[in-house]
């Protein structure tokens, strides 16, 4: 009997180090998505990055994703299933997984996690971000040279940093071409919802803006702005289908080089927690093509892009002021990024009262 | 030609039994076909979707946890159902149950002391019907219908946490994002076993179902619930009042909307979001009906339909089906079952137009 149970034992244990060594062979990547796929936006920008993890690592990788997963005790579940399926490096997509990661990741110690867009990293824990304000800099540029009123709308999500974070840069870019310019802010309370947005955008136009810009990610703004000749930018993907003659350039969401690179220093053995938050120099982070508008606004775009990839050239460098004139930066001062992480306040120039 | 549904004089009591099974294997036969159509192996599909999440002990705590609430909000909702008041609000009484609990935790969060815990649960029940008394309130004096208020007081329940959460309940600490502080230890719903995250929720679902259960079959209020809800006339004549029913029934569904929304918050989150329920409010309605608004059905259907769940993300990573064929894959599964209760009840006649056009002829 105890002769049957070694034997037992000594095959489970062979066994087991034979799946260990074909696990090795092939890192499995998994990736947890709030939205659907096809949503067309932001989830659809991580799973073309997952998709380019699969083209460039070929056979050394296998991805499995979860969509559609709702924030709290689900999410802690979906990020538990994939922990427990061999999952070596799991990405959590969305801010609000950010405490779910981090309870699964002190449950499975050897399994490592990326978390987008949060703040709490552990030692198996990494958290990524893009700088998406770089270009809502050139976008507050263009902004500016196209308006003839001096006047942008504004569709904000949720009074998050992030978000204030990308009105104060817009800002701060159409100021430094036009420093009388406005933007007028809808607060839309959505990340995604085809109908309020496009009630936001015909709001914004009522008003009397004539370009237009959003941090929520349907093509709904877009269509609007179409339909009501105005010019508008697009966000997380390219959204020039929507607006063939109205979209001027859009912030398109690349995740995949970051993905890319992560899987590979996971395979290599090479992976450790970071705080990583990569810009437009990245390639995390790229410009749709600037497009409907004259020569020499297109030249400034580009020379601006040029000019935040080189790092001769930081959005937020003073002088620059709070919304109540009180000073912020001093000249030549930029802003570490701890202060804008936790983004609370308005610059100089924003004719909106900050949702408190 | 018309097809009609005629009511049968006697219910099979055989198949009364039986229609849940017939519904079920129609299901898989379904289900099977739909797999089998979209390249995927069906027999794969569906030991993922019903076996798998069963086989081992931390996915049967995950199925315990996500059938708690619908088990104990559909339990509440089926005294309202079984008296003939329509509660379609039980999202904003679940929500509403959630933040009244998490007041001590969030605005007293400086008080320790093994209470709290207890009077969170307390206050949870209280919000809860506080605000399932708005819409009985309107029915028993005003009477407007309750369908109505019920299901638009679920807006402002979602938009007033959003608001709590966004301001003045915002973590001081938590970099200006939209949450609340997380609960201090006292304030955690403990997990029922060591071996996984099952919390008291679960055992709350039970308990609850049992003593409904009891109250409906064996006590005075069961009868007077049956009576007023098939007859209000025939309740009236026995003394009953219907007016104290919608106040009861209310309160009642709302309390325990209330303390699933409390165990919810402090057993699984641990804060208020702006958002704390994927709808287990109006999935529990589909539960009470599924579990034929019998407690301990429901107790059944709450776990069949968390274990679709379970299942559906099961083979979304075995499979590789989407998200979306989950959802079909409920929807079959409801179906068959609402279809084949209809048909112990009903008869399907088909009338011919002769007949029919002969029928309107004598009625001139």
């Amino acid at each position: 009997m105890k002769k049957l149970l070694l034997a037992l034992a000594t095959t489970t244990a062979v066994l087991g180090f034979a799946s260990a060594a074909s696990a090795q062979e092939k890192a499995k990547i998994c990736f947890v998505y709030v939205g659907s796929k096809t949503d067309g936006g932001w989830t659809q920008a991580h799973d073309i990055g997952r998709q380019q993890v699969e083209k460039e690592l070929g056979d050394k990788v296998e991805t499995q994703f979860l969509e559609n997963v709702p924030e709290g005790p689900d999410a802690e579940r979906a990020i538990e299933r994939l922990a427990r399926s061999g999952c070596g490096l799991v990405f959590t997509t969305s801010f609000g997984f950010m405490d779910a990661t981090i309870k699964i990741a002190q449950k499975f110690p050897d399994v490592k996690f990326e978390h987008a867009t949060g703040y709490k990293t552990a030692p198996n824990v990494a958290t990524y971000n893009s700088r998406f304000y770089e270009g809502r800099y050139i976008q507050g540029q263009i902004a500016a040279k196209m308006s003839q009123k001096g006047v942008a709308g504004y569709i904000a999500s949720f009074p998050i940093p992030e978000v204030v974070m990308g009105i104060n840069s817009f800002v701060i870019g159409a100021r430094s071409v036009n420093p009388d310019f406005k933007i007028k802010v809808v607060w839309a309370n959505t990340w995604f919802d085809p109908g309020k947005e496009a009630d936001a955008a015909k709001a914004l136009i009522d008003q009397g803006v004539d370009v237009l810009t959003q941090h929520t990610d349907t093509t709904a703004p877009m269509q609007v702005a179409a339909e009501r000749g105005i010019k508008a930018f697009g966000q997380a993907s390219d959204m020039i289908a929507a607006g063939p003659q109205t979209q001027l350039t859009a912030i398109v969401d690349t995740w995949g080089a970051y993905y890319v690179k992560r899987t590979q220093a996971f395979i290599d053995g090479k992976w450790e927690t970071t705080s990583s938050w990569d810009g437009l120099k990245d390639g995390i982070l790229t410009m749709a093509p600037y497009t409907n508008m004259p020569d020499d606004v297109k030249a400034m775009a580009e020379a601006t892009e040029a000019k935040i990839k080189s790092g001769e050239l930081k959005p937020f460098t003073g002088p620059l002021n709070k919304q109540d004139g009180t000073a912020w930066l001093k000249e030549g001062e930029a802003s570490d990024d701890a202060t804008l992480l936790g983004m609370n306040f308005y610059v100089e120039g924003v004719d909106d009262k900050l949702p408190q | 030609m018309r097809i009609e549904l005629e009511k049968r004089p006697n219910v099979s009591a055989l198949f009364s039994i039986l229609s849940p099974f017939i519904a079920f294997a129609l299901t898989i036969v379904f289900g099977g076909i739909m797999f089998a159509l979209l390249g995927k192996n069906p027999a794969a599909a569906l030991y993922s979707f019903f076996v798998e999440p069963l086989s081992e002990v931390w996915s049967l705590h995950e199925l315990a946890i996500k059938a708690a609430p619908l088990i104990l909000i559909g339990v509440g909702l089926s005294v309202c159902f079984r008296s003939n008041n329509w509660n379609i609000g039980a999202e904003g009484q679940f929500i509403m149950g959630a933040i009244a609990g998490s007041i001590l935790p969030v605005v007293f969060y400086d008080w320790q002391s093994p209470l709290v815990l207890p009077l969170m649960l307390v206050l949870g029940m209280i919000g809860g019907a506080i605000f399932a008394a708005i819409p009985a309130f309107l029915k028993a004096h005003m009477n407007t219908n309750e369908i109505l208020t019920s299901l638009m007081l679920v807006y402002v329940a979602q938009l007033f946490l959003d608001w709590l959460v966004r301001g003045p309940w915002r973590n001081p600490q938590g970099m200006n994002f939209p949450e609340t502080r997380t609960f201090g230890a006292d304030a955690i719903l403990p997990e029922m076993l060591v071996s996984g995250r099952t919390h008291w929720g679960f055992a709350f679902a039970i308990i609850a179902a049992l003593l409904v259960w009891f109250m409906m079959r064996y006590t005075l209020r069961g009868f007077e619930i049956t009576v007023l809800g098939q007859s209000e006339r025939a309740g009236r004549f026995a003394g009953f009042s219907s007016r104290r029913m919608i106040w009861f029934s209310m309160l009642f569904s709302g309390a325990l909307a209330g303390l699933a929304g409390i165990s919810e918050v402090s057993g699984a989150i641990q804060q208020l979001r702006p958002v704390i329920s994927p709808g287990y409010g109006f999935t529990a309605i589909i539960v009470a009906f599924l579990g034929r608004l019998n407690p301990l059905g429901i107790i059944a259907a709450g776990l069949v339909l968390a274990l679709t769940y379970l299942g559906g993300e099961a083979a979304q990573l075995s499979i590789g089906v989407s998200d979306k064929v989950t959802r079909v894959f409920q929807g079959l599964l409801l179906f068959f079952v609402l279809s084949c209760d209809t048909l112990i009840h009903y008869r399907i006649r088909v009338v011919r137009e002769r007949f029919a056009a002969l029928k309107t002829d004598e009625a001139h």
